[in-house]
Parts: structure tokens; C-alpha cells; sequence
């Protein structure tokens, strides 16, 4: 106990310094608070995959080749590759070998090494120049110009069901993010509640003393706004700590093609503190007002 | 009289008439003009404290109850009609049996309940007319000690205590000295740092009286307040009442303490079932 009349003494709070329900609603925010970071995390990292794969996807096509009657499939293919190989747009195009072909289609067909007669169809990789791609009909009037016989698949098909997929997950997450958000804000609206009912005879004493309810409600406020901001540390810590294994145990393995978060991204998890502190400030406040105008 | 209890009087008197007359006693207490007395004196402004410190001297009265009813629930009536005002610097008693009505009728004055039926004037303001927003700052010119004291177990003496002056807003350098002085002049000098578990009935007292008188109100209201004291503890809490009275501040005090109230000579309320069946000289009906 400090002594009121030394020189540094401070007067204590209005409101007692710790609750018996502290421990519990700090696990429970904090726990929220991680679970939000990781969908944080999980956006950024699944937007990075996105844009990954819709740029390989975009900065290639395929070119599928059909031989006429009086040239192998082989010919042809190199055939199409020289013709498409000077069109403006072009880096690069070749032929794939047989071998390749086959092994592209053997999750479908399996082993198909030992059926020469089956028509395999020719494949041309064509690499587009990323800042000027060359269009699919640019591909295929070069093709036309030669005399050959070959489909354009410039992948948009694929692209177009990458960013469908993107954009659920952004949605999702962001949806489950703010569901998140609601549970934080309503076990903290749960927990004024009860923390004012407790604490009922001090709300009763200060506003018969001349208390305006706000002076009331900020005392909760800022009690609830300080729990959570340590809660949300924790669960930003957490967050950062999954995040930082996921980094460090995946290193270039397939897990960081799939999520690949930078050390850049564990600071998204930051604000956690202070959003969670805004956000139980907010909830503390309006029910403590409206609580206390129904108490008193 | 001890150079403390000068001291501590000079503290509670009200700000007008400290300001005006007791002006030498003060000139070392500067500190003690808060926020409250200073807008008050120097009619400043039109904040709340404005609005409801009107001079309690400018008006005849401090309270009026004009045909004042409570009930609670359908059946339960605790107070009948009762009608009477207080002028500024009277000294009452309210007496009555238990269940009679005296706690009814001292929450009506503290505004922990509304009447349901009358009209309740305090310091001239309509209380049933006084905006939410407002009436904090008429309640900061009332002082209570609660029958059940109400201290806050967390917080030391000395906290408890100071819970008005935080409350409008002192800084803690600027009323730690005067609220040690006061809990030193009711005997709770070695008890600052007590919490109000470990303290005796009487001395929770002392301490709720400290706290009901620390802001310097304009009325006090003391339920019961010498229930738990010794007779010279009693005395000595009576006779600060007095001495507070003197000194401008309206007093009301509900008890059974018929000795107490006999040896005062000051007027009495007597409640009987809720109703206000007598009363003393300088009571008017």
C-alpha cells in the first residue's frame, strides 16, 4: 500500500485492479485475436500463390498440332515452333518431345510408353514476353500463314478459375475475419455486462457521488481496452510464431509454393493490439452507457 | 478551539462565505478552491456547474417537497404525500420507527429514486426536470452518508475518501493534504492506508462521514450516521454536523437516536407508515 502523502503517490482505480474473470476473457480474446492474425496471414499468402500462378499461367500458351497426311508429328511440331518462334510477343517456343507428352498425360492414361501406333498429339510451349504478350489469334494466324494445323490454349481458362478461386478465399477469410471480430466484440459487450454487475455497488457509489455515466462507462472502457490490447499481442505473437515455423520448417518446399508468406508479411499481424483494443473500447463503452443508464 | 479543527473548518465551509468571510483563514488554503467553487464564485461560463450552482443563499429554500409520494410496486407505498421545505443553512432531524419511511424519503433527496407521484425541488431546480446530463452536478452538491456505509472495499480509506474530489475532477497533489487532515480530524489518521474490510463498524463510519463531507456540499444527508459509534465518537460526529450547519451547509439527518436528537434541540421530521405526522420548531409544513 502506498502511503498518500508520499511525493510519487498515485491514487488507485476506481475500478479493482484485477478480476477473477481476467484470466479466462484473456485466453479467449487472445485466442480470437490468433485466429484472426492467421486468416491475416492465410490472405496475403493465398494472394501471393494467386498472383504466382496467374502469371505463370499468362505468360505461357500452348500449342496443340495436328500433322497432315504427309508430315509426322514431329515435323510438324518443329514446324510450328520456327513459325511461331519470330512472331512479335514471342520469347521462345518449342516443340515438346514425345516423351514429355506422354508423361503429361499419364496421370489420365497411365503408362502409354509401349503403344507406339497411339496419335499422341504434338505439343508447342510458346513463352510469351510478359510486358507484350502476344494475343491467342496473333498465335494462331502465324500457325494459318504456314499451313499448319494447330489449337491455341492460352490458358484462360485456368486463369479464370485461379482468380474465381482467389476471390472465394479472399471472401471467406475476410468473412470469417469479421465474424471473428463480432465474437471479440460481443464477449467483451458480455463481459462489461458482467463486470458491471459485479462491480454494481462501485457504479452505484460514483454516480451517487455526481459521476456522469460517461466518467462511469470510461472506466470500463479503458479497463476492457487494456486487457485486450495484451490479449491481442499474445494472439498476434502466436500468429507471427505459426507464421514464422510455417517460414522456417517449409523453407522451399512444396507447403511455400502452396502458402507463401514472407518474413515481410508476419508484420500484418501488428495492429492486432490496437484493433483489438478499438474494437473492445467500442463495445465496453456502448453497453457500460447503456447498462448504466438501466442500474441507476 | 484546536488550531486543527480551525483548519479543517476553514476546509469544510462553503465557498461563498469562506471567500467573504473567513478570507485570513484561508489565504493558505488556496488549494481548496476547485472547479466547483471557483465557477460558482466567479460566474463563469455556462457549463452545468453553472446552470446548477446557483447561490443556495439567493433562494428561501434548498429543498421543497410538495405532495411527494413512493411506491414501490402496485402495494408497497412508502411515502404518503408528504410535504415540506428546508431553508438554506437548517439543521433537521428525521425520526420514525423502522419501515417508516426515513431511508425512503433521504433517496428521493439523494435522487436514487424518483417519486411517483409530487414534486421534489433541490437548490430550486424541478430534480424531475433536471436533464440526465445535469444531474450529476446537483448531485455533487449533496453529501450522503449511507446508512450502509457503501465504502469501496478495493480502495484504501484515503481513497475512499477523495472518491468525490476525483470524481469533479481535482488532481490528486492538489487535495491529498486536505483529506489527510480530514481523516485525521475523524480519528482515522493512523488508518490512511487501511482498506474498509479490516476496519471497525465505527471507524467505517468516521470514514463514510469523511467521504460525504470532503466536497463541501451544500446539503448532507446522514442516515443513521451515528449507529455504530461510541457515545463520545457520537458526540464528537454531532457536533461536526453542528459545526457544518454553523457554517452554512444544510444538514438532514435520519435516526432513532432520540437522546441524540433531544440533546441537538434542533427541529424534527417524524415519519409514521410513511407519513409526516409532526414536526419541530423551525419546520414548515
Amino acid at each position: 500500500m502506498s502511503d498518500p502523502l508520499a511525493r510519487r503517490w498515485r491514487p488507485a482505480t476506481f475500478l479493482p485492479e484485477s478480476d477473477n474473470r481476467d484470466g479466462s476473457l484473456t485466453f479467449v480474446v487472445s485466442t480470437l485475436c490468433f485466429l484472426a492474425c492467421l486468416m491475416a496471414l492465410t490472405v496475403l499468402a493465398s494472394n501471393r500463390a494467386v498472383n504466382t500462378w496467374s502469371d505463370q499461367l499468362t505468360s505461357q500458351a500452348t500449342i496443340i498440332v495436328r500433322p497432315r497426311a504427309n508430315e509426322t508429328p514431329d515435323l510438324a511440331a518443329a514446324r510450328a515452333a520456327e513459325a511461331l518462334a519470330g512472331v512479335p510477343g514471342v520469347t521462345e517456343a518449342h516443340a515438346l518431345e514425345r516423351a514429355k507428352v506422354e508423361a503429361l498425360v499419364e496421370p489420365w492414361l497411365g503408362d502409354i510408353s509401349d503403344l507406339k501406333d497411339l496419335p499422341i498429339p504434338r505439343l508447342v510451349a510458346v513463352d510469351l514476353d510478359n510486358a507484350r504478350p502476344a494475343a491467342p489469334s496473333t498465335l494462331a494466324a502465324a500457325l494459318k500463314v504456314r499451313g499448319i494445323d494447330g489449337i491455341v490454349d492460352d490458358h484462360s481458362i485456368w486463369t479464370r478459375d485461379i482468380a474465381r478461386s482467389a476471390s472465394i478465399i479472399r471472401w471467406v477469410c475476410g468473412g470469417v475475419f469479421l465474424m471473428i471480430t463480432a465474437s471479440a466484440g460481443a464477449i467483451i459487450a458480455f463481459a462489461t455486462r458482467a463486470g458491471l454487475l459485479a462491480r454494481r455497488e462501485v457504479v452505484e457509489v460514483l454516480h451517487l457521488t455526481g459521476a456522469e455515466n460517461l466518467f462511469i462507462a470510461r472506466l470500463f472502457q479503458i479497463r476492457f481496452a487494456q486487457l485486450s490490447a495484451i490479449a491481442g499481442a499474445l494472439g498476434a505473437v502466436g500468429a507471427a510464431g505459426v507464421g514464422a515455423i510455417l517460414r522456417l520448417t517449409a523453407g522451399g518446399g512444396e507447403l511455400t509454393h502452396a502458402i507463401p508468406i514472407l518474413w515481410s508479411d508476419l508484420l500484418a499481424v501488428a495492429p492486432c493490439p490496437l484493433v483489438a483494443a478499438l474494437v473492445a473500447a467500442i463495445a465496453a463503452r456502448v453497453t457500460a452507457e447503456r447498462m448504466i443508464s438501466e442500474i441507476t | 478551539m484546536p488550531e486543527a479543527d480551525l483548519k479543517i473548518l476553514a476546509y469544510l465551509e462553503l465557498p461563498q462565505q469562506a471567500v467573504s468571510k473567513r478570507k485570513d483563514r484561508l489565504a493558505s488554503w488556496s488549494d481548496i478552491c476547485d472547479m466547483h467553487s471557483f465557477f460558482r464564485t466567479a460566474g463563469v461560463g455556462s457549463s452545468p456547474l453553472t446552470r446548477l450552482s446557483a447561490n443556495p443563499f439567493a433562494t428561501d429554500e434548498v429543498l421543497r417537497f410538495d405532495d411527494v409520494s413512493l411506491s414501490y410496486g402496485r402495494h408497497a407505498e412508502a411515502l404518503r404525500r408528504i410535504s415540506f421545505h428546508l431553508k438554506p443553512g437548517s439543521f433537521h432531524f428525521i425520526t420514525g420507527a423502522s419501515g417508516a419511511g426515513k431511508s425512503s424519503l433521504m433517496k428521493l433527496i439523494y435522487m436514487a429514486v424518483k417519486p411517483t407521484t409530487g414534486r421534489i425541488e433541490l437548490f430550486g431546480h424541478d430534480v424531475s426536470k433536471v436533464s440526465a446530463r445535469d444531474l450529476p452536478f446537483l448531485r455533487r452538491r449533496v453529501g450522503v452518508v449511507f446508512q450502509d456505509f457503501r465504502l469501496l472495499d478495493h480502495l484504501s480509506a484515503f481513497d475512499n475518501a477523495a472518491v468525490p474530489l476525483r470524481i469533479s475532477g481535482r488532481k490528486p497533489d492538489s487535495y491529498r493534504s486536505d483529506v489527510a487532515e480530514l481523516l485525521t480530524w475523524v480519528g482515522l489518521h493512523d488508518r490512511m492506508n487501511a482498506m474498509p474490510p479490516t476496519l471497525a463498524g465505527g471507524e467505517k463510519q468516521r470514514l463514510a462521514i469523511a467521504r460525504a463531507v470532503v466536497g463541501r456540499p451544500e446539503i448532507l444527508l446522514a442516515d443513521e450516521p451515528t449507529g455504530n459509534l461510541d457515545a463520545d465518537m457520537s458526540e464528537r460526529i454531532l457536533k461536526l454536523f453542528t459545526q457544518l450547519n454553523r457554517l452554512g451547509t444544510t444538514v438532514l439527518i435520519a435516526t432513532h437516536d432520540l437522546a441524540m436528537v433531544a440533546r441537538s434541540g434542533m427541529p424534527v421530521l417524524h415519519l409514521e407508515a410513511g407519513r409526516l405526522i409532526r414536526r419541530g420548531s423551525g419546520v414548515e409544513r
